[in-house]
């Protein structure tokens, strides 16, 4: 087994509330471990509307939301959180001494004393295109990312997209693949000029096709593909494919944690008001993934969750000891674990 | 107040009062109209408001602007009416606009 790795608190999801949470966990000297799929923190602000101005954040008439991120990785920075990104929690143990265990996608084992899930809508992961019939394909013929450039050595690659990834991978596997095929609906591209320019070349030298339209079908046999039907301006046509690569952008799924035995309601985990914490003692979630009466997905809603269930967090990482409210603004405790006393 | 009918893709219509300013997506959810996601909450960031303007309507409506057609590309079976819904403001010119819901959102 890989090296364990130990913390006081595992905080699934890097978003806004599970960046406060640090703070308040913080607070009360619990360290931290973060774990998100995307491979930065932010979740949402970061990944969905970076730019966009939030307004109801107290004290901020107006912040961007990647703004907002950055703010609260500096409020958070005194407390030295550790990160781990690109992972996808996959199982949950609860071990003897009351402990977690978790493990992630790749493996990485993670003991805590508690869990916190601040998951948001969930993980993203990658959409899947609006393609009938696509399903039994996943895996062997269609896949949604390239883990290996290998297993596309020799194909009829058709890739489908617009953004970064379609044209990056068009680009990359153009020498390794028999023949390329990229649609996109319109001759306008989401990616970097200089790749769409690089794309366009290519074309010109007939290296790779690329072609206006939408995968409308598929043919194939058991998993796998032999040709994808294209429906362009002038009507449909079919190209030879063994492998499709779909890059459509990404949603958000509950993922394993729907497995981890704790009562969910329409995908969500629902909690009390008052620790914030799951069917399952030691396991809390906060944000946009709880549920309680009169639940708002406010991120605002959000910080007030990790504050009350960084109180009762408290009482099951140090138990016995004596909980003591105090204010940032008089603290000189407080103040220390900030950097900031005189 | 502005008349807005929102088609289902049962083919089932809603008629609903929306006021000026507000966005089209926000009436269809406000009127649980079936077939509107709007999972991002109106930021142009998710493509589950699509929509399909009435032919007669889309002059008066207008075209996408960049962000918007960049985020189409996720949509299920893009037509040239093809809208997302969060990003229609509500009007005096668009009173009796119409808009057919499609089979699946992504």
């Amino acid at each position: 087994m890989t090296d364990i790795i130990r913390t006081d608190v595992l905080i699934v999801g890097a978003g806004p509330v599970g960046l406060f949470a640090v703070f308040e966990l913080g607070l009360f000297d619990m360290k931290c471990h973060l774990i998100d799929i995307l491979d930065r923190p932010g979740g949402q602000c970061a990944e969905l509307y970076p730019e966009k101005p939030i307004y109801d954040i107290p004290g901020w008439p107006s912040i961007s939301a990647q703004g907002l991120v950055d703010r609260l990785l500096e409020q958070i920075a005194p407390f030295k959180p550790d990160f781990t990104f690109n992972r996808m929690v996959s199982s949950l143990e609860k071990l003897e001494d009351g402990s977690f265990r978790v493990i992630t996608d790749e493996n990485e084992v993670f003991e805590a004393k508690v869990v916190v899930i601040a998951a948001g809508g969930g993980s993203f992961q990658p959409k899947r295109p609006p393609i009938p019939g696509i399903e039994p394909y996943e895996g062997k013929s269609v896949f949604y990312s390239v883990r290996r450039m290998e297993e596309f050595r020799g194909h009829d690659l058709v890739i489908v997209g617009g953004g970064d990834s379609a044209l990056d991978w068009t680009l990359n596997l153009q020498p390794v693949a028999k023949s390329v095929t990229l649609v996109h609906r319109r001759p306008e591209f989401r990616a970097a000029p200089d790749s769409v320019n690089k794309m366009y070349a290519m074309q010109e030298m007939k290296e790779l096709d690329f072609q206006v339209g939408q995968v409308t079908g598929l043919t194939g046999t058991d998993g796998h593909l032999s040709a994808a039907t294209i429906k362009g301006p002038d009507g449909d046509t079919e190209v030879p494919c063994t492998r499709l690569l779909p890059f459509f952008g990404l949603t958000m799924k509950l993922g394993p944690i729907a497995e981890w035995g704790l009562n969910l309601h329409e995908n969500l985990i629902p909690v009390d008001t008052e620790k914030f914490q799951t069917s399952v003692p030691g396991i809390f979630a906060v944000g946009d993934i709880n549920w309680y009466p009169g639940k708002l997905k406010l991120i605002l809603s959000g910080f007030h969750e990790v504050a009350l269930m960084a109180q009762a967090a408290k009482r099951i990482v140090s138990p016995g000891e004596r909980i003591v409210f105090q204010y940032t603004t008089s603290s000189t405790s407080l103040q220390k674990k900030l950097g900031v006393a005189g | 107040m502005t008349k807005l009918t929102f088609i289902a893709h049962d083919g089932t219509h809603f008629d609903v009062d929306a006021e000026n300013g507000s966005t089209v997506m926000e009436n269809a959810i406000r009127n649980a109209v079936p077939g509107i996601e709007a999972e991002c909450g109106g930021a142009c960031a998710c493509a589950t408001c699509h929509v399909y303007v009435d032919e007669a309507w889309t002059a008066e409506v207008g075209e996408p602007e960049a962000m918007e057609e960049d985020m189409l590309d996720f949509a299920y079976d893009v037509q040239p009416n093809s809208r997302l819904s969060c990003q229609i403001k509500v009007r005096d010119a668009l009173d009796g606009l119409v808009v057919r819901v499609p089979a699946r959102q992504g």
